[in-house]
């Protein structure tokens, strides 16, 4: 038992967490701001994926890691693009959409990658590039702190701004302000001329942006290549993290390090004598325990202000 | 004569259903005016307000504004001529303060931000001009109803609205609220504000209007200047027959009283009462019929009775001496009691499922429509063709989906299924709503047969002809009383019954509806 509280306790767990939390994070803003507009979008699962494959096949083919990123960008943006033209233009189901976008992610994303690489595993034999880590000045040189803040990927970094972007976006913006009325009350928004298509695109669009970056995370500074499924749910993660956080930025900021923390301990904890199949569901009995716990608070909630 | 600041000539609007909701209408607006639109409900005087503030295109007619023709699209494109609309329902986010409501769509800008200062400087700015006082940081969810009308007011106002429509204003107001919103309308006047105010409480109307446009039954039934017409000359033309219905009726002995209902009395969420000491029974062969203006507590009556009321009520509501206060839909149909409800899309029926899935779907537990746990597939086909032919449902069989008939045949289908189980009472709320005349003819035949079997029928209807030909004892409904007892409804003219329904006039103490003279 020592060796599970040293292997908690240390800087190096502290790292990982963030490390871990990162795709988590970037999905879950993704999934913050369509739910905000009042459309849940599910595919963030396939579109993670589809951004994590286009980063290592764009930066393979120009050698820049940061024409990847753009690449896993647009990729994200693109397949949002797709889903908003179904769901809000021809009126399927958001859940239909969302789970034809998993499907297809899953699928085609092995198929591209057979088709460039002949390999329906891997990436291996491409040679992408891989975001840079950064080591801040002054801070790295503080004991405790310095180790787990210093040294990480760029995306990370990126990641921990994005909340407070999207932060101010939902708050201080004519957009974010358009955003939750049309979540809140579409009537109202449209009877003062707000296109609720248009908010809900955009809302969409800027969820797989957001996701895309936590998929271009896994190919290109997580790991360094592609693999099938290489997101293994995070996606859905995301998801029950933006519920947990009960639809704020801080709390979707708070509930996805709970998972990345989980996350990050299932790694940790593979080198102690716990099976590794075992410690390996508990991200996801976190998420069945965070969701039943959001539940109920929130059950407490609503019978508190009824009365 | 004063120029016309608004025109509306000849509007007509047809829905794609075939129901005619505007006929030629005349609607015409001269500036600085409060000019009433009085109307029953489907007088089309919602239609008429819908195209003005291009919520709905009319079918054909013109809109002209200051001499210029207009047409109306989207709100958008009434907002922009200066035309704001107060909802009856409001359009506001309740998360938001009510400076963010305000500027929604139209956010005022400090480089990305909103300028919150400054949407709080503009609320306030407003709501001192016009004396509209709310507190721009406020949360709306927070504000009382009539504060929620004061910001969907001071919203139309930032828009630039010149000419202001309101819906139904006072009908969610208190009689304090109310007495403060008229104020308010009177200072918008004073800066030169036109306002349409819809309403069909004529004591309000005649209190704040200069004129007023009366609407019956899709058409204008007069316009007038307010100083030149009395309460009892509108509530003549707002509230009458088109085609006066005849029905013979069997001469029928009332058995005991079936339905009784003593002192209930119910407080809605908004803290009015929609019930007020309602006392009335429903004897075995008799049709009692409720007339009034919707929403005068004819719903929450219906409601009480079908257990889909919530919330604490007082009173006693029995049903062959059982108390159904407490009791649900399921255990009141036990005790032999029918129900065609009023919205047929939702409540009456199952849309997507069969004619016969539909008709078994209040009596598939009896055992004479199930073994175990199969249903009786052979009988209930058997049962659906038998009421398809007597109610004469035109459809193309039993297993088709019922949504896909007409209103009218879908109607029949309902009232068939009541009718058929035999029920000791049948509450109907607005029977024959929106169905073609041939429907509404065999609803009411049924109804009469259903008499003749010794039925107690509770009959609720904003049908003038059905209310009148139909009911044994008629009672009219108003502000959730019950004020007036006629036991001769067929001799009670179109004129009198219309100062009951629009609260002009109230029986004293009626004479305690005793349930004595059954015996």
């Amino acid at each position: 038992m020592d060796n599970f509280w040293g292997v908690i306790f240390s800087t190096d767990f502290a790292f990982s967490v963030l490390r871990v939390t990162t795709p988590i994070l970037f999905a879950a803003l993704g999934a913050l701001i369509s739910n905000k507009a009042g459309i849940i979008n599910i595919g963030m699962e396939g579109t993670m994926l589809t951004g994590a494959l286009a980063g290592v096949i764009v930066s393979a083919y120009t050698g820049s890691a940061w024409i990847g990123l753009l690449g896993a960008m647009a990729s994200g943006i693109a397949i949002s693009a797709v889903l908003a033209y179904f769901t809000l233009k021809i009126k399927t189901h958001i859940i239909l959409g969302g789970i034809a976008i998993n499907m297809f992610a899953s699928g085609g994303t092995v198929f591209i990658l057979y088709l460039i690489s002949g390999d329906k595993g891997t990436s291996t034999s491409l040679q992408s590039k891989v975001l840079p880590n950064v080591h801040i000045p002054l801070l790295q040189d503080i004991p405790v702190l310095g180790p787990i803040l210093s040294g990480h990927n760029v995306l990370t970094y990126l990641s921990l701004l994005a909340v407070a972007g999207v932060y101010y976006l939902l708050k201080r913006t004519p957009l974010g302000l358009q955003i939750r009325s049309v979540g809140e009350n579409p009537q109202a928004a449209q009877s003062v001329g707000i296109s609720v298509t248009r908010i809900q695109t955009i809302a969409l669009l800027l969820s797989g942006f957001f996701a895309s970056l936590g998929g271009a995370f896994m190919s290109m500074g997580y790991l360094s290549l592609f693999t099938r499924d290489m997101t293994a749910g995070r996606g859905w993660i995301a998801i029950a993290a933006e519920a947990l956080g009960g639809g704020s930025t801080v709390g979707t900021f708070v509930a996805s390090l709970i998972f990345g923390a989980t996350n990050a301990m299932s790694n940790a904890l593979q080198i102690l004598k716990i099976p590794a199949e075992l410690i390996g569901t508990f991200p996801y009995a976190a998420t069945v325990v965070g969701l039943l716990v959001y539940a109920i608070a929130e059950t407490r909630r609503r019978k508190k202000k009824n009365g | 004569m004063q120029p016309h600041l608004l025109e509306m000539r000849n509007i007509i609007k047809v829905y794609p259903n075939g129901v005619a909701a505007n006929r030629n209408v005349d609607f015409s607006l001269r500036e600085g005016e409060i000019h009433a639109v009085a109307g029953e409900n489907g007088a089309g005087k919602s239609t008429l307000m819908k195209i003005l503030f291009g919520m709905e295109e009319p079918s054909d007619g013109e809109i002209w504004l200051k001499g210029e023709r207009v047409r109306f699209q989207t709100p958008q494109d009434a907002i922009s001529k200066g035309i704001g609309m107060v909802h009856q329902h409001f359009m506001l986010v309740p998360s938001f303060t009510v400076a963010e409501n305000m500027v929604l769509g139209m956010e005022p800008k400090k480089g990305l931000s909103i300028h919150v200062d400054e949407a709080v400087r503009m609320t306030k700015e407003l709501s001192d001009k016009y004396q509209l006082a709310v507190d721009p940081k406020a949360k709306v969810e927070s504000l009382s109803v009539g504060m929620k009308q004061k910001v969907e007011i001071l919203k139309a106002l930032l828009r630039g609205a010149r000419i202001l429509i309101l819906d139904e204003p006072t009908a969610v107001l208190t009689p304090q609220e109310t007495e403060e919103l008229f104020k308010q309308l009177l200072t918008l006047k004073r800066e030169g504000h036109t306002i349409v105010f819809i309403s069909h409480k004529l004591k309000e109307v005649k209190a704040i209007c200069d004129r007023i446009t009366i609407m019956r039954a899709g058409t204008t039934a007069g316009v007038f200047d307010m100083a030149d017409i009395t309460e009892q000359e509108i509530s003549r033309l707002m509230v009458g027959r088109d085609v006066v219905l005849k029905y013979e009726k069997d001469e029928v002995f009332f058995g005991p009283p079936v339905l009784k209902v003593e002192g209930l009395t119910y407080v809605n969420a908004l803290g009015n009462k929609a019930l007020n000491n309602i006392g009335l029974s429903v004897k075995a062969g008799e049709i009692v019929g409720i007339a009034g203006v919707e929403g005068n507590g004819q719903a929450e009556l219906v409601k009480a009775l079908t257990g889909g009321l919530e919330g604490s009520r007082s009173g006693k509501a029995m049903v062959n001496g059982s108390d159904i206060g407490q009791a649900d839909m399921r255990e009141i149909r036990g005790l032999g009691v029918s129900y065609v409800p009023e919205d047929r899309m939702s409540q009456g029926a199952a849309k997507e499922e069969s004619i016969s899935d539909n008709i078994i779907s209040t009596r598939y537990r009896e055992s004479a429509w199930n073994k175990g746990l199969f249903l009786k597939g052979k009988q209930i086909v058997k049962l659906a063709e038998s009421l398809i032919e007597e109610f004469k449902v035109r459809c193309s069989g039993p297993a088709q989906p019922i949504g896909m008939l007409s209103g009218g045949n879908m109607q029949k289908v309902i009232v068939a299924r009541e009718c058929s189980t035999e029920p000791l009472l049948l509450i109907a709320e607005q029977p024959t709503r929106g169905v073609d005349i041939g429907a509404a003819q065999l609803v009411h035949k049924k109804l009469l047969e259903m008499r003749s079997r010794n039925c107690a029928i509770l009959l609720i209807s904003a049908d003038l002809n059905e209310i009148l030909e139909l009911s044994d004892t008629l009672y009219v409904m108003y502000d959730g009383e019950l004020v007036a007892e006629f036991d001769k409804p067929s001799e009670v003219t179109e004129e009198e019954l219309g100062l009951y329904m629009l609260g002009l006039k109230k029986q004293e103490r009626r004479g305690g509806h005793s349930d004595a003279e059954v015996l």
